[in-house]
């Protein structure tokens, strides 16, 4: 196990180093750079900017020097004194933004994979086990339709929903009084009774992934042999699908979560928007809106990075589960 | 179906038994139609899809008005009604519309329509003229489909309603079709080529070329999508022109779109590799190009066609995600997402809720495409039982 450990956070590596080039890569992209940005802004400003100035603030933050060397320094910086670079916008540091949304955006995605496997796992089995019956197309109808309409259009439609007949906004983490409050209970609890929209939102996609996953999954396990003399030794139905073929049903289950990680990711992200929410994705929107690139360049290389690790942890679990992987 | 089991049908099967005998003679694409035809949903969302993509073909012509004709007059009116019976109840064969007038609540000063029972009737025509068109580009005409005929005086025909610039749904909705579904089209053919040379390559040389391209689509797959397209649509100069910022999108898009497409196309072409009637090939004397394009391709042409309809939905959503947060494609250009963008505020979409309706047709679209992609995948190998 330990050898597996080791070989698969050394093949992460790599992938880490591509998403920072790529990240930086993003960064520098847009025509112009950090100092013609900040310099447009001074002016419009009614600032005067001398020529000098341009230049020593070019010199400052390496623009004169080539695209590896500036590569180096922004990673190793970040790498090593946690530095993200500036915010144009904010006219702070990137690291002291960036943390707390980074922090909700996590929380709201670790809830939105429980959800999933509480929904999409009892559902699964059951449409397996009750294949054609009544439930069974009632679920399949609802897992088509949950794939097929996008997240950011179903967020769009209970939002307008919840406020033209219910006269409720959904839009957003917290109630007003607790936007501004520092950490407390009352707000933390504040924010699981607003959570329950955004999760459902960006959960019933990949729910309805999942559930015909774990469907079909748990079909083909279900007529082996192993079942059938399971149920000739008396064994109760119950205890026997949990027991041997949901346990072999599972193993693909929890390697198709790596696979649906990414995708969550991005779901959150919109929606996040749509509603509203104090996560990294409205930041990150408004950051490329603004071409604020560093920012939006640290929230890719994080949220990516994120994501790879997600990845990483959900194969470790996989080959946990299921010891052939480590032999392999 | 094995070789004892076909010598077995032949025996069974009599001179006369010409069902039978059909199905043994018959072609490999007929073998798929027949059993593409068994599966209902996919038969219906393959209508749907057709009719849809009809409609972007021939949208100034689908469309009643200019999309980007607007009117202070009729800013956010709601759809209107099509009747067949008037207010004395007897029956129009040709549908009709009522006159409306705009009135104004005297709180809010927003906008009320209401029909005008007892003023004039506009009657609907088919195939009628309307607003001038250049249709693409060839010649002048000004037939459409619908419409309240050449002289429609004050009348107006919005059956979905308008926006905030008074401006006809229907027709917005037609024409963004077309730029929404070919962006789904156009991406997935860029992707289907990046996917065929990587996929191909990668298959067929296999050894280190194989692992790096293998790394390099794990690598693609690992990352979460919509962050990096938005930050490589938002690194699009805002002056450039509308054609090539949509190029742009599209290219940006099967630029991570073309994992999935190689992923198939190596993994036929390491199956197939293998298979006897390419062995047979070799040992004939044709070249690596002759077996690769007449023997190899047309075995998994099918398959590669299925995964391009499922990648479809992909692309549009994508599309229409983009444009919807603003990155993506802008106005004057019109598609589902620039449409969408303008539903972002609550305030409008609870004021004027026709304007989600190309969210609708999102979600048709992406379904019936869905269920055709299902349909074609089953049907794609006829000899799997």
């Amino acid at each position: 196990m330990l050898e597996y450990i080791i070989k698969r956070v050394l093949l992460a590596v790599p992938t880490l180093i591509l998403i920072s080039i790529i990240s930086f890569l993003i960064i520098e992209l847009p025509p112009g750079d950090y100092v013609t940005a900040y310099v447009a802004r001074a002016r419009d400003a009614g600032e005067v900017v001398e020529e000098s100035t341009i230049k020593m603030l070019r010199a400052a933050y390496r623009l004169d020097r080539p695209f590896l060397e500036r590569y180096f320094h922004w990673i190793t910086g970040i790498l090593l004194r946690g530095d993200f670079g500036r915010s144009l916008d904010y006219s702070k540091p990137v690291g002291e933004i960036i943390w707390e949304k980074l922090g909700l955006t996590v929380t709201i995605t670790l809830f939105t994979v429980l959800f999933t496997w509480v929904v999409a796992i009892p559902i699964g089995i059951y449409s397996a086990t009750h294949q054609y019956s009544l439930f069974d197309y009632i679920f399949t109808v609802i897992g088509f339709i949950g794939a097929g309409i996008p997240n950011f259009l179903l967020a769009l439609i209970i939002m307008w929903l919840a406020f033209a007949y219910l006269n409720a906004e959904v839009a957003g983490l917290f109630s007003s009084e607790f936007v501004n409050a520092p950490w407390s209970l009352a707000k933390v609890i504040d924010m699981l009774k607003h959570m329950w929209v955004p999760i459902l939102i960006v959960g019933i996609g990949g729910t309805a992934g999942l559930i015909r996953t774990m469907r079909a999954n748990t079909l083909d396990e279900l007529h082996k042999p192993y079942v059938t003399a399971a149920r000739a030794k008396g064994l109760p139905e119950g205890r026997l699908i949990l027991k041997y073929p949901v346990r072999v049903a599972l193993n693909p289950f929890i390697s198709t979560v790596g696979y649906y990680l990414p995708g969550l990711v991005s779901g959150a992200l919109i929606v996040a928007i749509v509603l509203n929410l104090p996560t990294t994705g409205p930041m990150l929107w408004q950051a490329l809106l603004a071409q604020d690139m560093y920012l939006a360049g640290s929230f890719i290389l994080i949220l990516s990075t994120l994501t790879v690790i997600g990845t990483l942890i959900s194969d470790l679990l996989l080959a946990w589960v299921d010891p052939r992987i480590r032999y392999e | 179906m094995s070789t004892t089991a076909v010598v077995e049908a032949v025996a069974v099967s009599q001179p006369g038994d010409t069902a039978e005998e059909k199905v043994f003679v018959a072609s490999q694409w007929q073998l798929m139609w027949w059993r593409f035809r068994k599966h209902k949903m996919a038969m219906a969302g393959s209508i749907v899809v057709v009719l849809f993509y009809l409609i972007a073909i021939f949208c100034e012509f689908v469309a009643p008005y200019d999309p980007h004709e607007f009117s202070a007059r009729y800013v956010y009116a709601p759809p209107q009604k099509i009747h067949f019976f008037d207010e004395e109840g007897r029956f129009h064969l040709r549908p009709f519309v009522y006159e409306r007038k705009m009135k104004r609540d005297p709180e809010t000063l927003r906008p009320i329509f209401a029909e005008n029972t007892s003023g004039r009737k506009y009657p609907i025509y088919f195939f009628t003229r309307g607003p001038k068109y250049e249709f693409w580009g060839l010649f002048e005409t000004d037939i459409h489909l619908i419409g309240l005929g050449p002289e429609p005086g004050k009348g107006t025909l919005f059956l979905l309603g308008t926006d905030r610039m008074g401006r006809d749904m229907l027709s917005r909705i037609a024409y963004g079709a077309r730029i929404s579904l070919s962006v789904g089209l156009i991406g997935v053919l860029l992707s289907l080529i990046i996917g065929i040379l990587g996929g191909g390559i990668s298959g067929f040389f296999g050894g280190w070329i194989d692992t790096v391209i293998q790394r390099l689509i794990e690598f693609l797959r690992s990352l979460p999508t919509i962050p990096l397209w938005m930050g490589l649509a938002a690194a699009l100069p805002m002056d450039w022109p509308p054609l090539r910022v949509y190029f742009m999108i599209t290219i940006i898009l099967s630029f991570i779109g073309w994992t999935g497409m190689a992923r198939v196309v190596r993994g036929k072409f390491l199956a197939l590799r293998e298979e006897d009637f390419v062995l047979a090939a070799r040992f004939a004397g044709a070249s690596e190009m002759r077996i690769i394009l007449s023997h190899m391709v047309p075995s998994f042409l099918s398959q590669i066609i299925a995964s391009l309809t499922l990648a479809i939905p992909g692309m549009i959503l994508a599309e229409t995600s983009l444009s919807f947060l603003g990155l993506g494609l802008r106005p004057p250009v019109v598609s589902w997402g620039v449409l969408l963008h303008e539903a972002q505020n609550l305030r409008t979409v609870a004021l004027a809720p026709w304007l989600l309706l190309p969210g609708v047709f999102l979600v048709i679209t992406v379904l019936a495409m869905n269920f055709m992609g299902d349909g074609l995948r089953d049907a794609a190998d006829p000899y799997a039982r």
